[in-house]
């Protein structure tokens, strides 16, 4: 055990860690420089396009150091606030970690909130500052924030360059010298806390675990606690570039189980793996049923494409145990799926994968977050659609989710900051400078305004610098409306969402605008409606089309024309009727852009 | 058969106009040698070599000098049998028949070559002839017929421009009386239309000219129907009017399915199962034919593309579209195909079926785009 090192990587997405990674894996010749890719560890086509981790990995590497042959298990996190329950014990799993920071950059929100999650469970903090080979590095700044942050010295922090590999020897010496190794009982009872799982279409789900206590042996009956499922140990090992089955795991180490599981949902993350004989009494501490906190329809664009659609759903939860769904009905939209998403990236990752994976083309409708409604006769009902919110007349109090949100900014940027939150709802409870001209903003914010766009706002008036990180904080009362728009008299339930009232007015009103631009005109006029109950609120009407006829067509004109005309037919084919009014998928995506 | 030359030069840009054309006159030598290596190079394109019509379009064919149209007409001689009776058309502008300071009176090389004029009038009214940025003037627009006609063309068609979004209808039905006074064979009218890539394009995403509202373009075209309906013309296509015989033949070859072949930068060609297109690029278009190079690019018609071109085209006429070739282009019975949709605009009162022909109604002209494509026939169906 005392040859074991368990750590993972802290950094801000862009700040290098994937490269970093790869260099720690190139210097350990764990992997040959014939299989390099970029960003090895990042696996998904769409983590290596945008970038960032979406699902974290682990990987094991031998390191010489004084004599001495050390396995170093690199436990790589997720880098979105999104998928921090799964970074808590990612971090649960190691007794160090490196904080990577941009030298051009600086400390970022996710950055912080992390550290301080690293810090708490007792980890070693290895302070790294990276991209030091960069013409914008500020060398000098960046280590002060980091001094004030850790508490570390100067001469603490190591100089690297990811790209360069600079710094790699000095960053793999102190893994080994300053990270201690792992503690536990190796002849005690096994307890092994599951960080992460991945899904092999011909294997089933490979469940990725850190023995705390105990050793797991090949062919072990084991138990999973918080499941209480059971299961055989068909095969376990450790992983390198490939996985390399063992006869053991043991204390302290990091490894990987293939028992036969099919569905990513019986594989939790923060459970415990135990043995049927001799279990252990008590699981390790933290677990945590992971709760989606963004809720969406999502619809085939072709409505005869639902049996497709859910044939893609059943499969992409195969690997996101995080997602949640149930089957649901639009008289707009036709059969879908009411979709339960960690937040706006995991719902926007949802549906790119859909589209890669699947080929799967899916209207998304209003995010909403979820309420808890205290009705006149004293029932709790937890609506997360506007089509659950009962009668107004029914309804005593409307309670919203609360966010602690964690902004880091240039001081410039403070103004416009202020006033995007305050217009969200946000009450400013905390400034606190980091170095002259960074400073971090901490607000009280209601989640549901974060969902509409405010993340891409954020970064549009900061020019990228703001980062943002948040927790939930709490369920507080709130004046919540449902907002129904109507076109033609019809309401039209896709385009519903429930709204603070003081928003109300503004939301209907822009709504309105912005759907008299998508919808496309028609032989008679088309009202557009925004109520709230029977009490019409905004209004916009949709002139009749006087003519649809081109006036030349040559010899020159038919095939563009033609082609024209063929494509606008396609368009219509997708549109959705309500009453007579067709409906373009966009407008169904309108509300996300109307702030 | 149906022969269409492209003569791509302007002097000025029309504000509306998206024709590939340019105003550097300087290749002008070059481009006609290639016109004619080109026509050499595809007088076997089309099915047989006799020339019914043949139609000068532009850009501006009246900038053609006598030595330049000698050297087109002698090459076609060469390589088609032209019909004694065939119609030859050439586009002129009004400024180009009107004024002679320039040289020899135009009139005597345009009558040794062509037999019918269409001249691109536009309006008579001079606020919009500036604003559209015409070369002639409200006089030019009014004395050019009485030139063309002193000089021996009867056969004569004029383009005007209708739903220019600056005054009222006041200016169009003046317009309208004009024109019917001029009292030509045959009149072709458009309603404006802002293409991107035009000056009047640019103008309107920069907020400098109102949109045109189909509503006010729509009041014209009814006045326009009515205006010309009652001064004996009749509606043979949706923009094309003529008194009893006069209809365009050439136009109407490209509404009736037939092979046409054309020449010149951005010039189209149908033969039947292909269409195709020349590169819209003089100096390209010049580089390539010196090499011997036709620079086109070729698209193959599936049958779904056939159905829908023919739909496209005939209903706007008044010939309309016989359900029995349809049934042949689509290979199975089009009726059964389309019941639906037939009913449906029957009901709307935008299309009637008569001895198994589809025409557009009246109130159906206006909408004979979304008519065509409701019927069109689509790979996914």
């Amino acid at each position: 055990m005392k040859h074991i090192r368990n750590f993972c990587i802290i950094a801000h997405i862009d700040h290098g860690k994937s490269t970093l990674a790869d260099r720690l894996l190139e210097f350990t010749k764990t992997v040959a420089d014939r299989d390099m890719q970029a960003q090895l560890l990042d696996d998904m086509d769409l983590e290596r396009e945008r970038g960032i981790t979406i699902k974290s990995h682990a990987i094991q590497m031998n390191y010489t150091y004084k004599g001495e042959t050390f396995t170093l298990n690199l436990i790589d996190t997720p880098g979105h606030v999104d998928f921090s329950y799964e970074v808590s014990r990612s971090i649960a799993a190691c007794e160090g970690a490196l904080l990577l920071v941009d030298a051009s950059q600086g400390i970022e929100a996710q950055t912080i909130s992390n550290l301080y999650l690293a810090m708490s469970n007792d980890l070693v903090i290895i302070p790294v500052l990276n991209k030091i080979d960069l013409p914008g590095a500020m060398p000098e700044e960046v280590k002060d924030e980091m001094v004030d942050l850790l508490g570390c010295k100067r001469d603490e922090i190591i100089h690297a360059s990811g790209k360069e590999g600079i710094g790699v020897e000095d960053i793999l010496n102190a893994i080994v010298d300053r990270i201690p190794a792992p503690k536990g009982n190796p002849d005690g009872e096994l307890q092994a806390l599951i960080f992460d799982s991945q899904f092999n279409s011909y294997r089933g789900i490979e469940v990725i675990f850190r023995v705390v206590n105990g050793r797991i042996r090949k062919g072990d009956k084991i138990k999973f606690m918080a499941t209480g499922k059971e299961y055989f140990a068909e095969e376990i090992g450790t992983l390198r570039l490939d996985k390399q089955p063992k006869e053991v795991v043991d204390c302290g180490d990091v490894g990987y189980l293939i028992s036969g599981i099919k569905v990513a949902k019986e594989v939790k993350v923060g459970d415990t793996i135990t043995q049927t004989v001799q279990p252990s009494r008590q699981p390790i501490q933290g677990f945590e049923e992971v709760k989606p906190m963004v809720f969406a329809g999502i619809y085939p664009v072709e409505t005869n494409e639902f049996e497709e659609l859910r044939e893609a759903m059943e499969k992409l939860q195969l690997n996101d145990a995080a997602l949640v769904w149930e089957p649901e009905t639009s008289a707009a939209l036709g059969f879908g799926f009411r979709c339960g998403f960690l937040g706006m990236l995991h719902m926007e990752i949802v549906q790119e994968r859909l589209e890669r994976e699947f080929n799967m083309t899916v209207i998304t409708t209003v995010p909403s977050v979820r309420f808890e409604v205290l009705t006149t006769k004293g029932a709790v009902i937890q609506v997360s659609a506007p089509s659950e919110m009962p009668d107004p007349s029914s309804i005593e109090t409307i309670e919203e989710p609360f966010i602690k949100a964690q902004i880091i900014t240039k001081s410039e940027y403070i103004g416009s900051i202020m006033s995007l939150c305050m217009d969200k709802r946000g009450i400013l409870k905390n400034q606190v400078y980091l170095t002259a001209d960074r400073v971090e903003l901490q607000f009280d914010m209601p989640l549901a305004e974060v969902v509409f766009d405010f993340f891409d706002k954020l970064k549009t008036i900061s020019r990228g610098y703001a980062s943002l990180d948040y927790e939930f904080t709490g369920n507080r009362e709130s004046t919540m409306v449902k907002l129904d728009i109507m076109l033609n008299g019809e309401r039209v339930d896709a385009l519903s969402a429930i709204v603070h009232r003081d928003k109300a007015y503004e939301w209907g009103k822009k709504l309105c605008e912005k759907l008299r631009e998508l919808l496309p005109r028609q032989q008679f006029e088309i009202a557009i409606q925004a109520a709230i109950g029977q009490k019409i609120i905004a209004r916009e009407t949709v002139k009749a089309l006087r003519k649809d006829v081109l006036a030349k067509c040559y010899g020159g004109d038919i095939s563009r024309k033609r082609k024209l005309l063929e494509k606008q037919k396609k368009g219509k084919k997708r549109m959705r009727q309500v009453g007579n009014v067709e409906i373009p998928q966009e407008a169904f995506m309108a509300v996300l852009k109307i702030s | 058969m149906h022969l269409y030359l492209h003569i791509p030069f302007c002097r000025q840009a029309c504000h509306y106009c998206d024709f590939h054309f340019s105003t550097d006159l300087k290749p002008k030598t070059a481009l006609v040698e290639a016109l004619c290596r080109e026509i050499g190079l595809r007088k076997d394109y089309l099915p047989t070599n006799r020339l019914e019509t043949i139609y000068f379009g532009g850009g501006t064919p009246s900038l053609l000098t006598e030595a330049e149209l000698a050297q087109i007409f002698e090459t076609i001689h060469r390589h088609f049998t032209v019909a004694v009776d065939a119609e030859i058309t050439l586009e002129a502008n009004p400024d180009d028949l009107v004024r002679s300071a320039s040289g020899p009176d135009p009139m005597g090389r345009f009558r040794k070559y062509a037999n019918r004029l269409s001249i691109g009038i536009q309006s008579f009214h001079e606020p919009h002839l500036r604003l559209m940025n015409r070369a002639h003037t409200a006089a030019e627009a009014e004395s050019c017929v009485q030139r063309a006609r002193e000089a021996g063309f009867d056969n004569l068609t004029i383009d005007l421009i209708y739903g220019v979004p600056a005054g009222g209808h006041d200016i169009w039905k003046t317009d309208l009386d004009k024109a019917i006074a001029l009292d030509v064979p045959h009149i072709s009218s458009y309603c404006l239309t802002i293409e991107p890539g035009t000056v009047f394009g640019n103008w309107l995403s920069k907020g400098r000219l109102n949109a045109p509202d189909d509503a006010f373009g729509a009041e014209e075209f009814n006045l326009l129907v009515e205006a010309l309906t009652a001064a004996g013309y009749e509606q043979y296509e949706i923009s094309n009017f003529a008194r009893p015989g006069m209809e365009a033949r050439h136009n109407s070859s490209y509404w009736k399915r037939r092979p046409y072949l054309g020449i010149g930068p951005s010039a189209h060609s149908f033969n039947g199962l292909s269409r195709q297109y020349n590169i819209a690029n003089n100096a390209r278009y010049i580089r390539s034919l010196q090499k011997g190079e036709i620079p086109a690019t070729v698209e193959e018609l599936s049958r779904a593309d056939q159905v829908n071109d023919y739909l496209l085209t005939s209903l706007r006429t008044k010939w309309g579209c016989d359900l029995t070739e349809l049934t042949l282009l689509a290979g199975t019975d089009f009726q059964a195909l389309r019941r639906k949709e037939l009913n449906r605009l029957y009901g709307q009162g935008w299309l009637a079926l008569d001895d198994r022909t589809l025409r557009l109604t009246e109130a159906g002209k206006l909408f004979a785009d979304r008519v065509a494509a409701d019927l069109f026939v689509m790979t996914d169906d």
